[in-house]
């Protein structure tokens, strides 16, 4: 027997609704995540059976209603008409409703239902309502409806297998009958103008093969930001579509029908007439646990308290918890490059697996702990319902730099590491809104800059105190992070009155009942999100890593290499081979040996391609107070900031197994900086100046391809994580001349 | 004396509630604040506001909405009796 071809049924709800959960629940973890073209919207798909058949399930994104106004809106609208060619047309509908708030859930229902396709109702969350004292007469519900209503728990998979038998059902049930429309005569007379007139001028599909759905042309009547008259008409009949539009508009503000406010009335008409008899509440609203913890949460002082106790046990977990694991990882990779180094041949192929490919990708890997970490308590904050409250508590700090409160958790999570920050964007439904957030995120001072600082600082800020009390140390640290801050305020401003400008968003949302965290779902997404990452990040980290890693290898030979390092480390050798193992001058002939064997990588990394790179961007750097050797170091630590000490300890002769994060390690790294000097004057090249215009530039620069990586993913076109280096890039540079250029006025 | 004067939902104090007249204007904000039920002859109750003083949390159709005070001042409500 043939097998039937596969379906393709769309599940589409309010946001907090438990959409994605249930969405998990039928496809399992087997989904394909991807962006539809051209827009900043996650295409997310999964497969389930449903008995004999395979069916494609599209996850559309949470929306509160379907009425678009931008690209990234239509994407649903598009998907429910099969409009769109990367998607399978839509044999029916899943739209999930909360119990608990049935009447504003049901205006998404109507409009859906409008589409004419066959929908099934998920009523979700039914455990809440009857906590909240709500009795739903679901067969009445169902009846009144028109079409099939099954009742679900998602996050514990109660009612799942009822809702695919009842959709198995439905895909075969003959065509929906004609739903009668909610909106008056009046109105309806001038869609079906609207109609005609579109299907017959639309240019768009001159040889006449589709005409205008009937939703669209409803809404076309009611959009009156212009975006869908603007997408749907050519150019040519633009203006005599416009004038159509206007005088419908007119006649219906006579009949009384006046756009836009005629939809939400209707609808909500609508809405009354079907839960009439459906939903009984107690007079007075159910305490549940729920309101109390609410009422604590969002307190002008226990709010306040509980929210930055909340943040400061996330932040400090994200750095107790993933020490360790970051430190096994660190190890894991010393290890693994130990065993490809004695298993390879020395040359380039064995530098190119150690220190290209392991010790690239490993520097970035490191921070897979805490990138996890942070999806993990994202996840459980967003589950729990607890980040439309953060969201809440700040907005009003977050509207001063042009923001919402919804930017604030993302920035927040950005200081630990802008990925999973920029991540967690997809929150902020407003584009212009998203982008400025993923565009200042970088700027948060993450973990990887803290070693920059830590043996900068250690080496050149004296320790003694300001005015008695203030560490003069610490204070240049919080001034480091403060100055991320300052200039992302100060960035969101500044692109939210230019590139990014337009109308303040609303914050028009939802808060939605508290509930438990499904470890489920939490796991699943932290897995989903941090598998994210590895593939996206991955190939393209391994390659800039590959990239670096060539040029401070090749051309791999110096004259002084051959004449004078070559034969002393022979000499030294077979001075090791002669000694007997148990020899007291053997530690001091080895340790000979380890100098010179990093003199000689010294000298190759010099005489290298990034060498001479170094040697000719110095004049470019030399405004900054910076020598050829540091400019070296930040050109070979674009792929991930704190590369940059490791390539410092590499030119300094210390050889590149540096631990930057051990004590003594930093202190021989700061005793050698200090050493350093100038090549033509011989003064010394690091000072104070120098050094805090190397921590300004790191504060403010860019060097970190993941998070570049991930801003192309979340904005789905190169040109932004592009605009983001090039800013970031000219700030740094900007900020740590004027460093250097002031401080030197001091020193 | 005031009881032609129209009262903004904005200004309602926490803890008391009205009924919705109108919302002023037609752009994105007004289609939003309709969408999410505020539409006329709906009932509604300020239940706080943020610590900050901004934004407020409401009540309404059964459910907890949060709307600036810019945007509740689009919301026109009922004179009160």
């Amino acid at each position: 027997m043939l097998e039937r071809p596969p379906l393709t049924v769309a599940l589409i709800g309010n946001p907090n609704t438990g959409k994605s959960t249930l969405f998990t629940a039928l496809a399992g973890v087997r989904q394909r995540v991807g962006n539809y073209p051209g827009v900043t919207v996650e295409k997310k798909v999964g497969s389930m059976r449903l008995g004999e058949r395979r069916c494609e399930l599209v996850d559309l994104p949470g929306t509160y209603s379907l009425a678009p106004r931008s690209p990234d809106e239509m994407v649903a609208v598009d998907v429910l008409l099969s409009r769109r060619g990367d998607v399978a047309g839509v044999d029916a509908v899943i739209s999930i409703v909360d119990a608990t708030n049935l009447e504003r859930n049901l205006y998404l229902v109507g409009q859906v239902l409008e589409m004419g396709l066959p929908t099934i109702v998920a009523l979700n969350m039914v455990d809440l309502a009857r906590a909240r004292g709500l009795t739903i007469d679901v067969e009445r519900l169902r009846e009144q409806l028109g079409v099939p209503v099954v009742e679900l728990q998602a996050n514990r998979g109660v009612g799942v297998n009822d809702l695919k038998r009842v959709l198995a059902e439905s895909v075969d049930a003959p065509a929906a009958r004609n739903r009668v429309s909610p909106f008056p005569e009046a109105f309806q007379r001038e869609t079906e103008h609207v109609q005609t007139l579109w299907s017959r001028s639309d240019a768009k599909s001159e040889n006449g093969r589709e005409p205008l759905p009937r939703y669209l042309a409803e809404r076309l009547l009611l959009d009156t930001s212009g975006y869908l008259q603007n997408t749907l008409t050519s150019q040519a009949a633009d203006a005599r579509a416009g004038e159509e539009l206007l005088a419908a508009r007119k006649r219906l503000a006579e009949a009384g029908c006046a756009v836009p406010a005629v939809e939400a009335q209707c609808r909500y008409r609508w809405v009354a007439e079907v839960l009439d008899g459906v939903v009984t509440r107690p007079s007075q609203r159910v305490e549940i646990v729920g309101d109390r913890v609410d009422r604590l949460l969002t307190h002008k002082v226990w709010g306040t308290l509980v929210f930055a106790l909340l943040m400061l046990l996330v932040f400090s977990s994200v750095f107790i918890f993933a020490d360790p694991l970051m430190g096994m990882i660190d190890e894991a990779i010393g290890a693994l490059g130990g065993v490809a180094e004695a298993a390879l041949p020395p040359g380039p192929v064995e530098s190119l697996v150690v220190d290209g490919v392991i010790g690239g990708v490993g520097s970035v890997l490191i921070f897979l702990p805490q990138i996890l970490f942070l999806f993990f308590f994202l996840a459980v904050l967003e589950d729990c319902g607890y980040m439309a409250r953060a969201a809440y508590l700040m907005d009003k700090l977050m509207v001063r730099v042009g923001l919402s409160g919804k930017s604030f958790i993302p920035l927040l999570s950005s200081f630990a590491c802008a990925i999973p920050g920029v991540m967690a964007t997809r929150v902020i439904e407003n584009r212009r809104d998203r982008l400025t957030t993923i565009l200042v995120a970088p700027l948060m001072s993450c973990s990887a800059r803290l070693p920059v600082y830590a043996i900068l600082i250690g080496a050149f800020i004296p320790a003694t105190t300001m005015l008695e009390f203030i560490p003069l140390q610490g204070l240049t640290l919080f001034s480091m992070y403060l100055l991320g801050m300052v200039t992302a305020a100060v960035v969101a401003l500044v692109l939210k009155r230019t590139l990014l400008r337009g109308p303040t968003p609303p914050f028009v949302m939802e808060l939605p009942n508290y509930k438990w965290p499904s470890p489920r779902m939490v796991l699943y997404r932290m897995g989903e999100r941090g598998w994210a990452f590895v593939r996206r990040a991955g190939t393209l980290i391994l390659a800039v890593s590959i990239l670096v890693w060539a040029a401070s290898y090749y051309p791999h030979n110096a004259a002084e290499v051959d004449e004078r390092l070559e034969p002393r480390r022979e000499a030294l050798e077979t001075q090791l081979a002669e000694l007997d193992v148990s020899s007291p001058q053997r530690e001091g002939v080895e340790e000979q040996l380890v100098e010179v064997e990093n003199e000689i990588a010294a000298v190759y990394q010099r005489e290298s391609i990034l060498g001479h790179m170094g040697r000719a961007i110095e004049p470019v750097v030399r405004p900054l107070g910076w020598d050829w050797r540091i400019g070296c170091a930040v050109i070979a630590s674009f792929p991930a900031r704190e590369v940059v000490m490791g390539a410092l300890g590499v030119i300094y002769n210390l050889g590149g197994d540096l631990d930057v994060g051990a004590a003594s390690d930093q202190d021989r790294l700061g005793a050698r900086m200090r050493a350093a000097e100038w090549d033509d004057t011989g003064e010394p090249v690091y000072n104070v100046p120098v050094a805090l215009s190397i921590m300004v530039f790191f504060a403010l620069c860019a060097q970190c391809a993941a998070t570049l990586v991930i801003i192309r993913r979340e904005t789905n076109s190169w040109r932004w994580p592009v605009f983001t280096f090039v800013y970031m890039t000219t700030l740094a540079y900007g900020a740590a001349l004027v460093t250097y250029q002031v401080g030197m006025q001091f020193f | 004396m005031c009881s032609n004067q129209l009262n903004l939902l904005a200004e309602l104090p926490v803890g008391s509630r009205g009924r919705v007249r109108s919302i002023v204007g037609d752009d994105e904000l007004s289609v939003r604040l309709l969408e999410m039920g505020l539409t006329p002859g709906v009932e509604v109750a300020v239940v706080g506001t943020a610590p900050l003083g901004d934004p407020l949390e409401l009540e309404l159709r059964g459910y907890r909405l949060s709307l600036r005070r810019s945007e509740a001042a689009r919301v026109e409500l009922e004179p009160s009796e």
